[in-house]
């Protein structure tokens, strides 16, 4: 049986390309064949001789691939190199050895912290790569059939291949490594190949093997082979190949046809035998991927400068208090008898003073938060556990969930501003669906888009909502009266009437209908018209034309049936997943196509006449292929009756210029049809046929048979003269739409993140059309919007000059540009539409900047034919020229130049090949759960972060500026009012946590409410440095508060009862109370959202003070120093401690309170309003609030489906207007 | 503040598997953690909220200062100067040389003028200023452990450099128990003397923790310097209150120290006479010699700051509440009123 089908296969398959004639030359002029064997193309490959491998030079890598940073040995000095990296690790170890020399405090607290933070921050390094050696592993231990001798073939890894090996790839099975192919399953040596790892390409692409390697199609074949390739050195270039396989005592050139890349799929093949020529990382996809850049999110680098300016202040704190020493020594001191100064004469200033200020520095140290870093290293990993946990982004259908591959991204998923996404399998399925269809001009399958739904729904409800407002006040009658217009529009009406399902659907969201809910009975089938449905057709009037129709859609194409799991249900494949689409469609409509031979294809179609199923034979005459230049295909096929008919089908524009005058009947009807099926972002494709006599058509084989057989560079054009010749008088039967199929959720989050403010570009390397289809399908592109194309004309490419391609690019860019700025104050938004071609030209360093000017005032662009690398770059310059965060999503290894380049890449990892993900910083299962990803854990993770940095900073400015307006008491001399402990504790004990939680809890909204999807757009918060925030003065006048308050309460007279005075002990306990309290109520003043976890934190730490005292002051005074019972005997039992306390945290932090209750008073921003909203109950009182204001709110979309529906409503409304004023 | 029991609207697409009742609550809530859900109160700064806050801080911080402030005027203190009164008029040109001058009779008399009744206890302290005696290199020079443990504990390179003479340890060693203070008072009322105790001057933790009891001073202030006072080599430190008191190290350049008390009252318009001993240099680096005798209440001594401190934030708390009261009444803001949003309000400047 195995045997069989596979025999079958071979005949069906191999035959067909008899009839190809346009095909691709695959083997073009053989260039440079004589480099071999020089430099750069030395490459010798014993196939199937592993004894001579052994030896070198000939011992190449073996096959496992890494793609880990570290390795064991480089550990540690790589990983310590990217931790000192940064500027406050760097300050850290500089004050670690310094405080060898001499130093205010003990040297373990400077160095304990370093090492933990340096740590904990390479553990997680290591971690990280840990799962990236994991993954590197389950690739390396896939396996592959490869030859182990006498002709058998054993499972081996893939890691154990080696360059020579002879391997065989079954069905649907990635290539182990580059490989030259030797034979296939077919008797011509061909293969399919899919390449969208490498270049995102979908359509399946043909390798061919060469003649003399044809017979070695058996396993047994294998035992005597023997081979030797000369070839290139390894290379990136993944569509060149220079080599000579030496076969047989002959020399046969070798061309990029025979070779198999690494990471693609053999399709629609049973088996191909291959030989390793390159390996592992010699490989030409793992030479295209490029290292995984440390990528760093913005506020990290805002923090450097943060550093940078806590480092200045403390530079110059230090240097007066080092030249207020010298000062001092040199005038005053000397009279200080108390204080010996040894040698009154010469104090040697200069040297003291260069002491003190190293003292200084490590001593304000404290300025600078050291355990900032390691605080958010803790906050980002339990971030990306959240991010990892949140079941609202869990995918059950393959039951993966997000995945935060690094988290120090996490903050910058809120501060994205430009999307680039792949297309297939990010934002489509790759897979085909039949939609409408116009068969002799009328319309089937829905005449009504989901936009015009939605318009017509939000017509009726402002009108019902505008009635029952406007009731009172006597101005109904208008209102009616636009009530009775939006009814009255012919197919609204329909709409309404009809279509209650579709507008019931629209209730529970505005969001367009992508077959969620709906689900499709017949994969590839989604048409629903009762009027074609259940074999109703053969009741429509104009039953000629919906046959030839159905019979075109069968007939017309390449595709070969499968058999289904149903027995009367057949599966189909073919080169395109279009072809599959209509087929089935057509079979659906009773137009099986079942079988095809090298001349005969049998339908099984249903007579009209008696209702019946019968099998018919069509004789296949001719095939006139498809390709992109002709744009159309057609087939030349006699009926049983013997007549022959041409079928063709292809673009539009092609057809209609190929019809007869009598063809044209539905022409006009059918051309309607057609701009609103590409409004929606089908594909669309014109259906032709034309009656041939029996001695035109003898005429006509006659030429073409012979520019068939003819040999030379004229072949092409003779073909093409004799095609044009029959393809002509066509009479038009109507157009075919097919969905690309988006995947689910695209449109609502597309829309979603459009109303956030993203921009969307789209980068694809499939053709323009395609792209264009898509752009409309995800409401990119939308009909009233300006677009721009950018392209080479085809003279231009094909001169190849340089020069002038770019200026005709430039120019493209400037026209582009000037309307643009003519037309700014038009409402219509702009597109752009650049080819692969062009955008390479474009992007060169002196047009770069006029090109992306051009495009980032554009609201969409999309780039069509583009490779990985032009991926990456596009997204470098975009990157640099907008200044602007990029995220980068896409699913397969073409994309993973891009993800690398962004600033954040996502991989999506629903599909196979995990390239995409292994690249990633996050990866999703499905392209919608991006939408809750950046709106809702990244808008929190920004706000968290953010307001996390803001108070670390603050916390530690309090500590360090006490320490310093304390040195102005003492004469610059470096004493410490705090106990040693004190300081210690404070950044890891008595503060830490709160700052933590306020990291990881803090919600300022909670998720629905960002998920509205206006709530994102005001996103950016106002991070440090902000002029208007007047917090550094805020901040300096509580560190003053705390300072004199307690110099002037606790001095000079006593502080308790018993008489006694505060020394520098009870000062330095009850200071550092003060900055307990007031920094961790300040932190309660900045968190808006208490879990009880918040408040253990909080209060927790306070009390954790008091607790660390008592513990502190019971141990023996030679351990417990100036914290000797100093809160059980002395400060405790005094009143005033606790009143200064209270007082000072009331008057420190009520400015900072007032601060913030005048700014919500008078300049609240939208997360406070969204907070009194919540709090008012708002939301829950008036229901229409939320719809309201996201209406609002979407007002300045351009893209996205409600922009779109915004834009039919105003369409509507001013169509009523100008109804009325001809009334 | 209102309590927010999770968001309904997230939780209800997950159907709740029922899980036994006693693990039911724990998973709830490890579930409603993942999903960053638990129950949270968000308190939103209302005018209400904000008006009542700062009227309640008002109200409760006036009478706090208002009894702070009685407290504190309730304690007498008398302060006199004496440094420079002390220096007899022919040194008045060179203070230095009279200090220095070991032949100089140091004696020297005040007059006190009690002018309202002073209750006892009655705190005796020194005042000096302009003395840094929290300078860094004045603090380190101490040994805590030879305080304790005297002479076998021999590293006291801490203490320099006050640590050896004539190549034996000092104890005390370092600069603070070389400089003590060493100027004496003798009170006198009328004709009698009146009696100061100067026991229990010193905190109790330090006479029992930090000085030994069975630490002499030895090789004290034998060398060439002599800085301030001697000490009864036959005393043990822990008894010598002088010196603990005057080893706690002030914490800034302006301080007083616990002298002793008084324990008997004082009436309104006695007069009262102090015979000191001027013996400390203070003159050298322009330093300023006080005698503080003072009562005591429950917050200590006499320090106005604290009351007047706590009426000014209570009454500017009630003048803030007023002003925004004013302002929630002339020109309210309706809170969370959609058309502060942002692209509303761009809405209606443009």
């Amino acid at each position: 049986m195995q045997k069989s089908s596979r025999k079958k296969g071979k005949i069906r398959w191999s035959k067909l390309y008899s009839f190809s004639c346009f095909q691709p030359h695959t083997i073009d002029t053989v260039p440079a064949q004589d480099l071999i064997g020089k430099i750069g193309f030395s490459r010798v490959v014993f196939c199937n001789q592993p004894q001579l491998r052994k030896m070198k030079p000939y011992k190449y890598a073996n096959n496992s691939i890494s793609t880990t940073k570290y390795n064991v040995a480089t550990f540690l000095p790589k990983a310590l190199f990217e931790q000192f990296r940064r500027v406050a690790n760097l300050y850290f170890l500089l004050a670690a050895l310094l405080s060898f020399t001499s130093s205010p405090v003990k040297r373990e607290t400077l160095i304990v912290p370093l090492v933990i933070v340096v740590g904990i921050s390479m553990i997680k390094e290591a971690v990280e790569d840990w799962y990236r050696l994991l993954q590197d592993m389950n690739v390396n231990n896939r396996t592959v059939k490869a030859h182990a001798g006498n002709g058998i073939f054993v499972d081996k890894f893939w890691r154990e291949l080696s360059v020579g090996d002879v391997v065989k790839v079954n069905k649907n099975e990635y290539f182990p490594s580059d490989l030259l192919l030797l034979s296939s399953s077919y008797e011509d040596g061909a293969c399919y190949v899919e390449t969208m790892n490498l270049d995102g390409e979908t359509n399946l692409k043909i390798k061919r093997c060469l003649e003399a390697t044809l017979g070695l199609n058996e396993d047994e074949e294998f035992n005597q082979f023997r081979a030797t390739i000369r070839c290139e050195d390894p290379n990136p270039s993944l569509y060149t190949f220079v080599g000579n396989l030496e076969f047989q005592d002959q020399t046969h050139p070798l061309c990029p046809s025979q070779v198999l890349l690494r990471d693609s799929k053999l399709r629609n093949t049973d088996f191909v035998y291959g030989v390793v020529i390159f390996s592992g990382n010699d490989t030409k996809v793992v030479r295209n991927s490029t290292r995984a850049p440390s990528k760093r999110s913005q506020i990290e680098r805002k923090m450097d400068k943060v550093i940078y300016l806590l480092f200045s202040v403390l530079l110059v704190i230090s240097l007066i208090t080092s030249i207020g020493s010298v000062l001092f020594m040199k005038s005053d001191m000397v009279q200080w008898w108390y204080l010996r100064l040894q040698d009154p004469e010469d104090p040697k200033p200069v040297k003291s003073g260069f002491q003190q200020f190293i003292r200084a520095f490590i001593l304000y140290g404290y300025l600078i938060p050291i355990s900032l870093y390691v605080s958010i290293e803790i906050v980002k990993v339990l971030q990306a556990m959240f991010i990892n946990k949140d079941i609202e982004m869990y995918d059950q259908v393959t039951c993966k969930s997000v995945e935060a591959r690094t988290s120090n991204l996490n903050e910058e998923l809120g501060q994205v501003e430009i999307l680039l996404s792949d297309k297939t399998g990010t934002l489509t399925c790759n897979q085909m669906e039949f939609r409408k269809c116009s068969i002799a001009g009328i319309s089937y399958g829905g005449a009504l888009n989901e936009v015009d739904l939605a318009a017509s729904k939000r017509m009726n409800n402002d009108v019902e909502a505008n009635r029952f407002s406007i009731e009172n006040s006597g101005s109904t009658s208008q209102i009616f009266e636009m009530f009775e217009f939006s009814l009255a529009d012919s197919s609204i009406q329909k709409a309404v009437l009809e279509d209650q399902e579709g507008l019931d659907f629209l209730n529970s969201g505005n969001s367009r209908i992508s077959n969620v809910g709906k689900e499709t009975v017949v994969k590839g089938f989604n048409f629903r018209d009762d009027r074609l449905m259940n074999n109703q057709w053969i009741y429509r009037s104009d039953l000629f034309n919906v046959t030839m129709f159905f019979i075109v859609m069968a007939l017309c194409h390449t595709g070969i049936p499968v058999e289904g799991d149903e027995t009367d249900k057949l599966k189909y494949e073919a080169e395109s997943p279009e072809e599959v689409a209509f087929l089935i469609a057509s079979q659906e409509f009773g137009f099986q196509f079942c079988q095809r031979t090298q001349s005969i294809l049998v339908l099984k179609e249903l007579d009209p006449s008696s209702g019946k199923k019968v099998k018919r034979e069509y004789k296949l005459l001719h095939l006139l292929e498809f390709c992109s230049s002709r744009k159309r295909m057609s087939v030349v096929v006699s009926d049983e009756e013997g007549k022959i008919f041409l079928l063709c089908k292809g673009a539009d524009s092609v057809i209609f210029d190929r019809l007869a005058d009598n063809g044209r009947a539905y022409q006009q009807a059918t051309t309607s049809h057609l701009s609103s099926y590409a409004e929606d972002g089908l594909r669309t494709l014109a259906f032709a046929y034309r009656r041939i006599d029996q001695a035109d058509y003898e005429q006509w084989n006659s030429i073409f048979t012979k520019a068939k057989t003819t040999i030379g560079p004229e072949r092409n054009e003779l073909l093409e003269k004799a095609s044009e010749m029959i393809e002509k008088d066509l009479i038009l039967l109507g157009v075919a739409a097919v969905e690309d199929k988006l995947q689910k959720g695209v449109p609502e989050c597309i829309d979603k993140l459009a109303q956030a403010g993203l921009k969307i570009w789209l980068l694809t390397g499939d053709k323009k059309e395609t792209a264009i289809n898509i752009g409309f399908a995800c409401s990119l592109l939308q009909q009233d919007m300006r677009q721009f194309h950018i392209y080479l004309s085809e003279e231009a490419e094909s001169n190849n000059q340089m020069k002038a391609m770019k200026e005709e690019i430039l120019h493209q860019i400037e026209s582009s540009y000037h309307v643009m700025c003519t037309d700014s104050d038009r409402s219509s938004p702009f597109a752009l539409v650049v080819d692969g071609r062009a955008l390479e030209i474009a992007l060169h360093c002196d047009i770069k900047y006029k090109f992306l000017q051009l495009a980032s005032n554009c609201a969409s662009v999309i780039c069509c034919r583009v490779s990985p690398k032009q991926k990456a770059l596009i997204t470098r310059s975009v990157k640099e020229h907008t200044g602007s965060t990029v995220l980068a999503i896409g699913d397969g290894a073409n994309d993973v130049g891009m993800i690398q380049e962004a600033d954040i890449g996502v991989g999506i990892s629903g599909q196979e090949g995990m390239q995409a993900v292994m690249a990633s910083d996050f990866s999703l299962p499905q392209f919608r759960f991006l939408e809750r990803l950046l709106i809702v854990h990244g808008h929190w993770c920004y706000k968290r972060i953010s307001k996390m940095v803001l108070y670390f900073v603050y916390k530690n400015i309090v500590l360090g500026l006490t320490l310093f307006y304390y040195e102005l008491y003492t004469c610059f001399s470096g004493e410490v009012l705090y106990d040693a402990w004190y300081l210690t504790t404070f950044n890891v004990l008595l503060t830490s946590l709160p700052v933590i939680s306020l990291g990881v809890f803090e919600q300022d909204v909670p998720s629905y409410v960002c998920l509205q999807p206006f709530t994102s757009k005001g996103k950016k918060i106002i991070f440090l440095l902000e002029p208007d925030r007047g917090l550094d003065i805020e901040w300096h006048g509580c560190i003053l508060v705390i300072f004199l308050a307690n110099m002037y309460i606790l001095s000079p007279s006593a502080f308790m009862e018993k008489g006694y005075v505060a020394d520098i002990t009870h000062f330095g306990a009850i200071m550092y109370t003060c900055i307990i309290w007031t920094v961790n109520c300040q932190i309660a003043l900045i968190i808006t959202h208490f879990t009880w976890i918040q408040h253990l934190f909080i209060w927790g730490s306070i009390v954790l003070w008091y607790i660390f005292l008592l513990v502190y002051g019971a141990l023996p005074p030679a351990y417990s120093d100036r914290g000797f019972q100093v809160i059980t005997e002395s400060i405790g039992s005094a009143p005033i401690y606790w009143m200064v306390t209270l007082l000072v945290v009331v008057v420190a932090l009520l400015p900072c309170f007032i601060h913030i209750v005048i700014q919500r008073w008078f300049n609240p921003m939208d997360d406070h309003v969204i907070q009194e909203m919540k709090h008012c109950r708002k939301d829950i009182t008036e229901n229409q609030m939320w719809l309201r204001e996201q209406r609002n709110s979407q007002k300045m979309t351009q893209i996205g489906f409600s922009a779109r529906v915004e834009a039919k409503v105003s369409s509507f409304e001013e169509g009523l207007h100008r109804k009325k004023r001809s009334i | 503040m209102d309590v927010d029991g999770g968001e309904s609207s997230s939780s209800d697409s997950i159907s709740v598997r029922s899980i036994p009742i006693h693990s039911r609550q724990s998973e709830d809530f490890l579930y409603k953690f993942k999903q960053q859900n638990i129950p949270a109160c968000k308190p939103v700064l209302t005018p209400a909220w904000v008006i009542a806050t700062l009227l309640l801080l008002g109200f409760f911080f006036i009478p706090i200062g208002l009894v702070t402030l009685r407290t504190s005027r309730g304690v007498v203190e008398i302060v006199d100067r004496y440094d420079a009164d002390c220096v007899p008029e022919a040194f008045k040109g060179n203070k230095v040389s009279y200090i220095k001058d070991t032949s100089v009779p140091k004696n020297c008399t005040l007059v006190l003028k009690v002018h309202k009744h002073m209750k006892a206890p009655i705190y005796v302290y020194y005042q000096l200023d302009n003395y840094y005696q929290n300078h860094r290199r004045y603090v380190k020079s101490r040994s805590d452990q030879q305080l304790l443990h005297g002479l076998k504990y021999n590293d006291t390179s801490s203490c320099k450099p006050e640590e050896s003479n004539n190549g034996l340890p000092i104890v005390p060693c370092g600069l603070i128990a070389w400089s003590l203070f060493n100027d004496t008072y003798k009170f006198i009322r009328g004709t009698a003397e009146l009696r100061i105790n100067r026991k229990n001057i010193a905190w109790k933790s330090d006479r029992n923790h930090k000085f030994g009891k069975h630490v002499y001073p030895f090789n004290f202030q034998s060398g060439t310097l002599i800085g301030g006072g001697k000490l009864d080599p036959n005393v043990p430190l822990g008894d010598q209150e002088d010196l603990i008191v005057w080893m706690r190290t002030a914490a800034l350049p302006s301080f007083r120290k616990l002298y002793g008390r008084i324990e008997e009252d004082l009436d309104a318009d006695d007069v009262i006479l102090v015979h000191l001993m001027n013996n400390y240099n203070t003159y050298s680096f322009g330093g300023k010699k006080k005698l503080v005798i003072s009562t005591s209440s429950w917050l200590g001594g006499k320090n106005d700051f604290l009351g007047v401190a706590y009426i000014f934030v209570g009454s500017s708390a009630i003048i803030l509440a007023l002003f925004f009261l004013l302002l929630h009444v002339k020109n309210p803001r309706p809170y969370g009123d959609t058309a502060y949003l942002s692209w509303n309000r761009k809405g209606i400047s443009s």
